[in-house]
């Protein structure tokens, strides 16, 4: 039950019928409203994505494409190394989901099962590394990997998230103190080691919050721009964010907005498909583990 | 517990979490420490680092562009993080009600979130271009004739921030899930006792959701003092320097102008500022915030 919705359903002496409330009315209209403004930048990101070279230049913006440019979508592709990018960027997210998903549970599945010595020293310095800004450390972080040979390589994008990250491993810790002790008694008595108990027990009841963390790596590694212009050279190593910002670089005297367009919406397919999926997951994630 | 069950514990503990603690050390704690050394140092990253005592904080302390670095992003922080924070909570107080299309409406307010980064620096720059950008058009609509919005040292920072509020949906997102967990036999028994709408948001459900609010809080200022991308996709910095963001800063101090010992003096002062303005808000929010069981997390 709702808050506004508890406290607008004061019995009411003069009408016995169900009555539209007021502040329902006013919600819906505000939503109304605002939904617009919100989705109408979206609106244009895919009707711009569809428009020809000359109507992308017109003012006022045409809501719809005149003609639609259905072959901006393959033009993208020769432009740029836009396949390439895209690759780049799908193989590098994708390996940093499975290190963040591998060594956050682990670790997170350590803080949350065991009360050993140092439990909390160690588990406050965690939560403390969340507030570290990444350009405090992104210096020596280059000269490290300088030192290693790995510039102009995709390791100092996957290799550190296969070392746990503070914020999925605390909301994993969160969700994997809530499985009840009697579980792992079972197993144990079952001669269980801890190892497979935290592989056949706990992960697959982790569901949703697996799904999470993964939603959450993904999106962080896939729109990470800092990192990867720091980090790669050659232009055939690009991943999509460092080619795209590269299309606004001064060699075009008009951006080609319409080209553009297209690379955003292409950007989003992946988010918007993980989302689709695990949605649910996703929600319920957020519930179970009450970021709070 | 006795001594051995307290030894397999520690055990199993350490073994589980030791790839963080190796990360940690790393890719952390390494990191932090050589930087502070370099902070004292001038260091191009190519040739040894050379000691020179404080001069990089002293330099700092006297460079225009810091100063100007530093206005940019607290004016940036100070507006766009507790206005994106209000739009969530009542975005999310609008649709914790039962009300018609509820489902379309938290889509769809969550889905721009999902544009972040670049893209969503790319479709903002189109519009907000005079020309041919929606946003003038928009405002074309109500007979206003809109600025240079980027292209204007007056305007190119708050165009930055209305664009932030864009993406308040995943904000509203938390704050749902937080909404559903206060307790409708409290509201009941509060609305029972006589107490109005206002009262019981004020006296349950902010309290109850406090602890949303605040992680969102810290979070916020967090990111906020590291905004990057937009600066370098968008604005280069400029126009004359009006989105000089902290960090854009440091990234060009160390890898344009190759001054490693300079951008890690700023890269201190980061963090140092970042764990003050930290510290005082969990200090100030003690009093404010409410967890079940008056336990802590």
């Amino acid at each position: 039950m709702s808050i506004l919705k508890a406290t607008g359903s004061r019995p009411s002496l003069s009408r016995p019928r169900p009555k539209v409330e007021p502040v329902k009315v006013f919600s819906f209209i505000t939503l109304v409203v605002t939904t617009f403004l919100m989705l109408l930048p979206l609106f244009f990101m895919v009707s711009t994505s569809l428009k020809s070279k000359r109507e992308m230049l017109k003012f006022p913006p045409t809501f719809l494409p005149e003609s639609w440019q259905w072959s901006n979508y393959k033009d993208i592709f020769d432009t740029l190394q836009f396949g390439t990018m895209y690759m780049n960027s799908l193989i590098i997210a994708g390996l940093s989901v499975f290190g963040t998903l591998l060594s956050s549970a682990l670790v997170a599945y350590g803080f949350a099962r065991y009360r050993g010595k140092g439990n909390q020293f160690w588990f406050i310095l965690l939560l403390s590394t969340m507030m570290l800004p990444y350009p405090a450390i992104m210096i020596p972080q280059f000269v490290l990997f300088s030192k290693m040979n790995w510039i102009d390589t995709f390791l100092p994008l996957i290799v550190p998230a296969f070392f746990g990250s503070a914020y999925n491993i605390f909301l994993l810790r969160q969700f994997f103190t809530t499985l009840p002790d009697e579980l792992f008694d079972a197993g144990r008595i079952d001669g269980c080691g801890e190892l497979r108990m935290w592989r056949t027990i706990a992960l697959p009841l982790s569901g949703p919050a697996l799904a999470t963390v993964a939603i959450f790596a993904f999106i962080y590694s896939w729109n990470d721009l800092l990192t990867p212009v720091l980090y790669l050279s050659s232009s055939e190593k690009f991943t999509l964010p460092v080619g795209m910002a590269s299309l606004t670089s001064s060699r075009f005297r008009i951006p080609p907005w319409h080209l553009l367009m297209v690379a955003s919406v292409l950007a989003m397919v992946p988010i918007v498909t993980l989302f689709a999926v695990a949605q649910k997951q996703f929600v319920e994630g957020i519930v179970l583990t009450g970021i709070k | 517990m006795n001594l051995r069950e307290s030894r397999r514990q520690t055990f199993y503990m350490y073994m589980f979490i030791s790839p963080w603690i190796i990360g940690f050390l790393v890719f952390a704690l390494y990191p932090i420490l050589s930087s502070l050394y370099f902070s004292f140092t001038d260091y191009d990253i190519i040739h040894p680092p050379r000691f020179i005592g404080l001069a990089n904080y002293t330099e700092m302390f006297h460079n225009d562009l810091f100063w100007k670095s530093v206005t940019v992003t607290l004016r940036y922080t100070f507006i766009s993080v507790p206005v994106q924070l209000l739009l969530a909570l009542g975005f999310a107080l609008l649709l914790h009600q039962t009300i018609p299309l509820r489902g379309f409406f938290r889509t769809a307010m969550y889905f721009p979130s999902m544009v972040s980064g670049v893209a969503m620096s790319l479709l903002w720059y189109w519009i907000f271009n005079p020309q041919i950008g929606l946003f003038n058009y928009i405002l074309s609509w109500f007979g206003i004739q809109g600025p240079a919005w980027l292209m204007n040292p007056d305007t190119a920072l708050y165009a930055l921030i209305i664009m932030t509020f864009w993406t308040a949906g995943s904000g509203m997102i938390l704050f749902l899930a937080g909404l559903q967990s206060v307790p409708a036999s409290l509201i009941e028994a509060a609305n029972l006792d006589g107490a109005g709408r206002f009262r019981i948001f004020l006296n349950i459900t902010l309290p109850m959701i406090s602890p949303v609010l605040l992680f969102q809080l810290i979070m916020g200022l967090i990111d906020s003092f590291q905004v990057f991308t937009q600066a370098f996709v968008m604005t280069q910095g400029g126009p004359n320097y009006s989105t000089w963001f902290y960090v854009y800063n440091l990234y060009t101090s160390a890898f344009k102008e190759y001054r490693a010992g300079y951008s890690s003096a700023l890269a201190w002062v980061l963090l140092v500022v970042v764990m003050l303005f930290t510290a005082i808000i969990m200090k100030l929010s003690k009093r404010y915030v409410h967890y079940e069981g008056g336990g802590h997390k």
